[in-house]
């Protein structure tokens, strides 16, 4: 099994923390992993994106060719769409439809949402009204990451797993709605 | 052992630790910062008192290590690659002195310009001391050369410098560890004239140097960093440095490349093996990760055989970092590409924080300078750099550390007025004080901005060292004490601060406004901290 993965969002949108999370699933399950970060002048609010690799087999690259990526996960519209040369042609593209505007010439929604829509792959959706009804408006992220689950070809229980390692420190609360969002995006991607 | 996931960075600054490091020195700078911040977070290093606070600048951590490798400990100095220019007198210096406890260099290179001025490569550097350089290609390969790095610096008594570039100083991969060896014991250098660089000692000591050079070479050969995988399709050869072995290799799924490769993790260049490919192959595509510093050595200024492919040839881009489609299409191998990127995607350039004190420091600079026209704000290296963009178009220059007042000063005295200079606080300490001592000396009429944010914004937010005392820095340099202002960088403080600055631009000397406002970044993840700690 091998699968390459683009994410992608705006510096401080925490696209770092879905690859924490699926990177020690992964490696729980002995796999090789690559993930190559940006760090820097971006992360002040400019475009962030991570090469994330996983392999049953050693892994060459750090950065994934263009055109070979089995997946776009992205927590911001526009964004998800700077990496389609990246995207292979029956790639997926998951993201979050809500737009982070930070720039005075952000495009129109909704030629935006249009755009989306020309992808045939593709998996939109609000994950902030979604993370926000569930008393957190900060895990939209986890959200995402739920919707993109089906795809990852690791089973749901480990996911769910590494999601409670990682904010167990913060305490059951929590936990509880980071795993409430991912359960709440998985089946929101199911459905489509 | 099993596997811990670390960035490259991070696996230099664990081989550091269990190769038996006594000090990390370095000034914080993208991609190099991860390194000396392993280490003062590391529980092994604080048990093992290992020194890692921040120095001022590049030259001052070189000093510093030079200092401890010559009492007879293992140190280890951290920049970018554009502070190895800060720190090249004792850099350069120090391969005449040799090293007594090992001394290893480690330099982090930005091909592409991620976060950078220029994209210098450290390899020359290296070749430039005379001393052994490595260039690893994954981060298990990290952890093995700098751990293997000390102990030849002490083997061979000679500094080490180690290459990094982004892609590897910043991707995460499983690394194996090695056992945890002790730290050196006090053992200051026996030989009383070493590291006394008076002409007569410098010239034995240099001679030495150079004598040591065929054993530096021996060991590129032997270390087993620079392997030569053979291939039956000798139509062509590929020389694979660093981290563009690993591009090479995932065109080649299994790891089965058809031509001869010759992997180069270690310099100087094992001339055997080099003489190997050229000989054995027809051609040979040198495929390496920055400037192209193996392809010109080896075809030479004439040119005269033709069969070496690089960047200079233009099968490779001469300029930026290097990718698998590029080193795909090199090999003329088909390429790959997804669908184009739609037009409606606009770029999203990196801002200055929602909050930031540098906005109200610029917005109060525009309007005090509103009336002298643009082009005479010199500024420096650090998030204020934004003030370039859009809105603020504020500043004209950013050259390097500590430029803005010097600058300043040499466009005055060319007769230009008002000249400005906009410097951060961390930046000032870093190379802005003499630059200022220079201004004050010739009382030359600049207004020197030093934007207090009491940080080291840009790379994370490191310790200033000058947290409370700018003022009476500067004041001890010599500025008049009427002419350094404290000013507050706030909205409801604009009127003010404008007419602050727009007296002093009027003064015919040195005047500094010191705007103090904590970076909004490390002010809100103290509040973070402050509020944890109540609820328990």
């Amino acid at each position: 099994m091998k699968i390459d993965i683009i994410l992608a969002g705006v510096g401080g949108q925490g696209i770092l923390s879905i690859a924490t999370i699926v990177g020690s699933a992964a490696i729980k399950r002995g796999m090789y992993m690559k993930q190559a970060e940006v760090h820097g002048m971006s992360q002040r609010g400019g475009d962030v994106q991570s090469h994330f690799r996983l392999s049953d087999t050693e892994i060459a690259s750090d950065l994934i060719p263009m055109g070979k990526a089995d997946m776009i996960i992205s927590v911001e519209p526009m964004e998800s769409l700077r990496y389609l040369p990246w995207l292979k042609k029956d790639g997926w593209l998951i993201t979050n439809d809500q737009p982070f505007i930070n720039i005075p010439n952000y495009p129109d929604l909704g030629a935006l949402k249009a755009e989306l829509g020309k992808i045939e792959n593709c998996v939109a959706i609000n994950a902030d009204q979604i993370a926000k009804d569930l008393g957190s408006a900060r895990s939209s992220n986890m959200v995402i990451l739920g919707a993109a689950s089906p795809y990852l070809q690791l089973p749901y229980e480990e996911i769910e797993n590494a999601v409670r390692e990682n904010f167990a420190r913060k305490g059951d609360d929590v936990v509880n709605v980071n795993i409430a969002c991912l359960k709440a995006g998985r089946e929101l991607a199911e459905k489509k | 052992m099993s596997k811990v996931l670390f960035l490259g960075d991070e696996a230099v600054a664990q081989a550091a630790l269990d190769a038996g490091l006594s000090g990390v020195y370095a000034y914080p700078g993208t991609p190099s910062t991860e390194i000396t911040e392993f280490i003062q977070n590391s529980k092994q290093g604080k048990e093992g008192n290992v020194h890692s606070i921040w120095a001022g600048n590049e030259k001052t951590a070189m000093e510093s290590a030079i200092g401890m490798s010559y009492a007879g400990k293992r140190a280890m100095v951290c920049m970018k690659h554009v502070g190895l220019n800060v720190a090249a007198d004792p850099f350069m210096n120090s391969s005449i002195t040799g090293a007594n406890g090992g001394l290893v260099v480690v330099v982090a290179d930005d091909p592409s310009m991620h976060s950078s001025q220029d994209e210098q490569d450290s390899r020359y550097y290296a070749k430039f001391a005379l001393i052994p350089c490595f260039e690893p290609s994954n981060q298990q390969e990290a952890y093995d050369i700098t751990y293997y790095a000390f102990e030849m610096s002490e083997r061979l008594r000679t500094p080490v410098l180690i290459r990094l570039t982004t892609r590897l100083s910043h991707s995460r991969a499983g690394v194996e560890r090695k056992a945890v060896r002790p730290q050196n014991e006090l053992n200051v250098e026996k030989d009383p004239k070493q590291f006394i660089l008076l002409p007569a000692n410098a010239r034995r000591h240099y001679r030495k140097l150079l004598e040591k050079q065929p054993e530096f070479e021996k060991d590129s050969l032997n270390a087993g960093f620079n392997r030569y995988i053979d291939g039956e399709d000798k139509s062509m050869g590929v020389i694979a440095s660093g981290i563009a072995y690993n591009y090479l290799m995932e065109n080649f799924p299994g790891g089965k490349c058809p031509y001869p490769v010759l992997k180069i993790s270690q310099y100087p260049l094992p001339t055997d093996l080099v003489a190997r490919i050229v000989d054995e192959c027809g051609k040979v595509l040198v495929a390496e990760e920055g400037y192209p510093f193996i392809e010109e050595q080896l075809r030479g200024v004439l040119n005269r055989t033709g069969n070496i492919m690089g960047r200079l040839s233009g099968e490779l881009p001469r300029d930026g970092e290097l990718n698998p489609n590029l080193v795909a299409k090199a090999l003329g191998m088909p390429d790959t590409y997804g669908s184009p990127v739609p037009e409606i995607v606009v770029p999203r350039p990196p801002a200055l924080c929602v909050g930031c004190p540098h906005i109200d420091s610029y917005n109060a600079l525009n309007a005090a300078m509103e009336k002298y026209g643009k082009g005479k704000v010199f500024s420096d290296i650090g998030c204020y750099t934004l003030g370039a963009l859009p809105p603020y178009n504020a500043i004209y220059t950013t050259v390097d550390m500590g430029a803005s007042i010097t600058m300043a000063k040499g466009a005055a005295d060319a007769g230009m007025s008002p000249c400005v200079a906009v410097i951060g606080d961390s930046t000032f300490t870093h190379s802005g004080m003499t630059s200022l001592l220079d201004a004050i000396y010739e009382n030359t009429p600049i207004t020197v901005l030093i934007l207090d944010n009491s940080t080291t914004g840009m790379t994370g937010g490191q310790d200033s060292h000058a947290l409370g005392v700018l003022g009476e820095i500067c004041k001890g340099l010599g500025v008049k004490e009427e002419h350094i202002h404290r000013i507050n960088p706030l909205k409801n403080h604009h009127e003010e601060n404008v007419a602050i600055i727009e007296k002093e631009l009027e003064y015919q000397g040195v005047s500094v406004i010191i705007p103090t406002r904590e970076c909004i970044q490390t002010l809100s993840r103290r509040m973070k901290k402050q509020q944890a700690a109540k609820k328990n």
